[in-house]
């Protein structure tokens, strides 16, 4: 039942305002509102009760095991909230004066400074306000930098094709044609393929490492120089950063820029689909074009927002004010609460939890997509012999997953593997919960075996059964109308 | 390792299940000279109670004791219920709800979220959500552009007085699709759209025009004649609103004849803090004919295999995991959690709520600048009607009155010559129904002994 469906035409939660006097004589006669606002009408216990049974209706990391690879559902401190959620913090205006603003300023020069360290790159820009806008960043820097020398004739981005959606909908935000990448049978980048795509139309490549099969790329170094030879630039999508973090810096790699993504690595809420946070690191080439405003610090020690005047080639604004800033405080306080000694730890549990979950499910029959790869923080089960013998697919298993009490990995991504399960446990996960899990996935495949309608048929315990995507699609009803 | 659950024998346990001496061995296929990523620059970790302590010193730092700033960012009161009900881990620390039959909570929130939002600018359909006003104007100027289908125009009519920082991110985010801008002057006397200079483009071929209202200067457009030019002349016509303003001032979707066709805006006034400027929300309404040039997601009702009713991500095949380089947008992760508080603040103000708010900051902002003007060489900047932000003249420049009144721990507001070097002595004000007269009394009386100083 909808919150419009609960109310009663004269409710509202009366105590949350006044009751005024309302004087709209200055305003053009025409322009004032003589209809209804359309908003629901109910009572404060009606709203907090509602909201509070939808919530229940949700799978979350707080609630359950959640091991959506490429989407790193770890923990989410509730410190981190906490403190970004201080008034003086909540309180404080976007424009108020830089003397009004040390504290503030403080956290996110040493975020910067922690990054550039994290990352091996040489400066970076906290501004982008999610992944997929740090990657138009970082794409148009690169853009940027080939416009400075002239260099004209750059119009094409190479792109794996195993990448994210995100990375060849961001090349063409930024005026470039996609050409793909083919991925060998061994989940690296096909290197005699990358040569015949690779030249001088080339502005850059993009990619992810470890990719999104769940291996590290072995020939990082050789893709980098055969890309900077031809004169391109070399992005990291940093979607998998958890995997390295504390390991690897992307920087050795050679890699010219990269975005990360807080809401992965650095442990903020996803929110249920956001707000996350994609800041850029750069390399000394493509540091004079970083978006703005950056944070610097002044001799006498005091912070002060940089802006185009101090980089006059950069690509400027992409949000109102600084992002998503609370997103980055609460990212600040949780680089606070690991330490160096807990990031380099990330990286090593995340390894150790999907190596172990890849063994043990081997062990329960599953196949593995790249058996002879070590996993890396996620690895790929496929079920293209499950779905032919059993005609059970991945989305059923997904779907009984639920009934289970596991929120399902990701499925049918990336789509170059039939049938697939990409896992990614977190290093924040119990060696129980992944056992819990195992077991789970080892009864669904015997499920499979003896009664295959009850996993197709699944979930059965959730608040509503399968739903109809066409219906939904064909019959489009987007907003609710009393009827 | 604050968040690492593993015990020694844990440990010992899933390396002998793998069958690896360490869990260095498990980064072996990494090439030995790449291996290191040794911090020099982090600092060691701290506990919880030590950071609660560290944060609430920098905050406190940052505290200032009454502010009339808007400019984009205001500051409303946000009921209890709404940071409580937001802060539940089940909607905190779910994704995006790919899973629908385990997300149904977040899709109805979205799908009630939609409701209001369409109702309240009068459109056919809203989406989840972008990143924020600014970002959503990019958005709307792209989508303008493909689904015009009259016009093969990439050119774009800009009020130029916009909020001046969405000014330049359209900008940075359009430029390399090869889109131009065509700024639209305003008159220095009233403060709003120059018509004249307007109806020089009759005739031309634009993809679209966008205003804002109310604009940078909290001044009332005639969004009737604009939206009858605008669609006189084969454009789209683009609304960037202020959410809260419509409690009192007419939908979007009833603007000149046929009503905007695509209306964004910044939903922060919703429920949410001013916060250094996010996260926030971009919300994003159009009508039902061009919904599949929108980019971002969008929910739908759909039913169950048994009939029940139920909530499922729709018209996906605008969006990039589905068609990649050919999506609307790269847009992937929105701003949910806001939407959850917006969605959650609307629901308990009501119509009756909405509408005394933004009727008390109409009203607050008339009182302060009646008061204000009393003083001597202070004058409203502009003739036009305002929501519940104006500016004001000073007989010195705004940067030294502001420095001054900020001294006595008040920020008094915008400084406009920050903008605009005509507009030195100039400041934007905003008052919202936070204020009460006692702090517009103080607002006056801090004004008028900063302008006496020398």
């Amino acid at each position: 039942m909808l919150i419009y469906e609960k109310g009663s035409e004269e409710r509202s939660a009366r105590a949350q305002y006044e009751t005024v006097e309302i004087n709209l004589d200055a305003l053009p006669a025409d322009q004032i509102r003589t209809d209804s606002l359309g908003l629901p009408a109910a009572s404060e216990l009606q709203v907090v009760r509602h909201f509070t049974n939808l919530s229940r209706k949700n799978f979350s990391i707080d609630g359950e095991f959640y091991p959506l690879g490429s989407c790193t559902m770890k923990y989410n401190p509730r410190g981190a909230h906490k403190v970004a959620s201080i008034p003086g913090f909540l309180n404080r205006h976007p424009m108020a004066p830089e003397q009004h603003s040390q504290g503030y300023l403080e956290c996110l020069f040493e975020l910067q400074e922690y990054l550039k360290d994290l990352t091996g790159m040489q400066r970076v820009s906290l501004t982008p306000m999610a992944g997929a806008q740090g990657e138009f960043a970082g794409v148009a820097m690169i853009r940027a930098y080939h416009d400075k020398r002239g260099d004209d004739a750059r119009t094409e981005i190479l792109i794996p094709n195993a990448a994210h959606g995100t990375n060849p909908a961001t090349a063409v935000m930024c005026g470039y044609t996609v050409r793909e990448v083919a991925v060998n049978k061994d989940g690296d980048v096909d290197i005699e393929a990358l040569k015949a795509e690779v030249g001088p139309q080339t502005a850059g490549l993009m990619m992810t490492n470890p990719s999104t099969c769940g291996v590290f790329e072995r020939k990082v170094k050789e893709i980098a120089a055969i890309v900077h030879e031809a004169g391109g630039l070399l992005y990291y999508d940093g979607a998998n950063l958890n995997a390295i973090l504390g390991k690897v810096k992307p920087g050795d790699m050679g890699f010219d820029v990269l975005h990360m993504n807080l809401h992965k690595t650095f442990a903020t809420p996803h929110g249920g689909g956001g707000p996350g946070s994609g800041p850029v690191g750069v390399g000394e080439r493509l540091a004079p074009f970083v978006p703005t405003p950056i944070v610097g610090q002044k001799e006498d020690g005091t912070f002060y927002w940089v802006g185009k005047n101090e980089i006059p080639d950069s690509i400027g604004n992409l949000s109102a004010f600084m992002g998503n800033a609370g997103i980055l405080i609460r990212a600040y306080a949780y680089a606070r609460l690991l330490g160096r000694g807990g990031m380099h730890r990330v990286g090593e549990y995340a390894t150790l939890n999907a190596n172990y979950m890849a063994k043990e499910l081997s062990r329960a029959g599953f196949t593995l997509a790249y058996p002879e790869r070590r996993a890396t923080h996620e690895f790929i089960v496929t079920l293209s012999k499950e779905a032919k013998e059993l005609g059970v697919n991945a989305m059923d298993f997904a779907k009984r997953l639920l009934d289970y009490g596991y929120h399902a990995p990701t499925t049918y991504f990336p789509l170059l593997v039939p049938e697939c399960l990409l896992i990614e446990p977190t290093e924040t996960e119990s060696r129980e919960e992944m056992d819990g899990f195992i077991a789970a996935m080892t009864s669904i495949l015997e499920e499979a075996r003896t009664t295959p309608e009850v996993v197709k048929n699944a979930p059965f315990t959730m608040p509503v059964k399968r739903l109809d995507d066409v219906k939904a699609a064909r019959e489009l009803n987007l907003a609710w109308r009393p009827s | 390792m604050p968040f690492v659950p593993h015990t020694t024998q844990d440990e010992r346990i899933m390396l002998d299940a793998i069958g690896v001496e360490s869990i260095e061995a498990l980064f072996d296929e990494i090439p030995a000279d790449l291996r290191g990523g040794v911090l020099n620059n982090t600092p060691e970790a701290i506990s919880e109670m030590a950071l609660v302590r560290l944060m609430s010193e920098r905050a406190q730092r940052d505290e200032v004791s009454l502010s009339f700033l808007g400019a984009g960012a205001y500051q409303h009161h946000i009921p209890a219920a709404v940071w409580d009900l937001v802060s539940r881990g089940e909607f905190m620390t779910a994704y995006t709800p790919y899973q629908a039959e385990a997300s149904q909570g977040t899709l109805q929130l979205i799908y009630e979220f939609q409701t209001m939002m369409t109702r309240l600018t009068g459109m056919d359909v809203a989406n989840a959500s972008v990143y924020d006003g600014a970002s959503a104007l990019a958005e709307a100027i792209l989508m303008a552009v493909r689904a015009n289908r009259g016009s093969k125009s990439r050119r774009v009519l800009l009020a130029g007085n916009m909020h001046p920082n969405y000014l330049s991110a359209v900008h940075n985010i359009v430029r390399n699709q090869k889109i131009e801008l065509v700024t639209i002057p305003w008159l220095t006397d009233s403060g709003q759209l120059d018509h004249k200079a307007l109806a020089c483009h009759a005739g031309e071929d634009f993809a679209a025009l966008a205003i804002s209202y109310p604009n940078f200067l909290g001044g009332l457009e005639d969004v009737h004649a604009l939206t009858r030019f605008a669609h006189e002349n084969g454009q789209l016509m683009i609304g960037v609103v202020n959410p809260m303003a419509l409690g009192i001032l007419g939908a979007p979707g009833q603007w000149g004849d046929t009503g905007a066709d695509i209306v964004v805006g910044e939903g922060q006034p919703f429920g949410i803090p001013i916060a250094s400027g996010g996260p926030y929300l971009g919300y994003m309404c159009c009508k039902l004919a061009i919904v599949r040039q929108m980019p971002g997601r969008i929910i739908g009702m759909t039913e169950d295999t048994e009939g029940k009713t139920g909530f499922t991500l729709t018209l996906q095949a605008r969006e990039q995991h589905i068609r990649r380089g050919k999506a609307t947008s790269n847009i992937c992760t929105n701003q949910g959690l806001l939407v959850t508080a917006a969605t959650i603040y609307m629901s308990l103000m009501g119509d009756d709520g909405i509408r005394n708010i933004a009727a008390k900051c109409h009203l607050g902002v008339k009182k302060l600048l009646a008061e204000a003007t009393k003083i001597e060489g202070v004058s409203t900047r502009f003739s036009q009607a305002v929501f519940h932000e104006s500016v004001l003249e000073l007989p010195k420049p705004a940067s030294v009155v502001l420095a001054a009144m900020a001294m006595q721990g008040i920020l008094g507001g915008y400084d406009l010559g920050e903008v605009d070097s005509a507009l030195a002595n100039c400041m934007l004000t905003n008052v919202t129904e936070v204020k009460t007269d006692e702090d517009i009394e103080s607002f006056v009386r801090v004004l008028r002994s900063a302008l006496e100083l020398n």
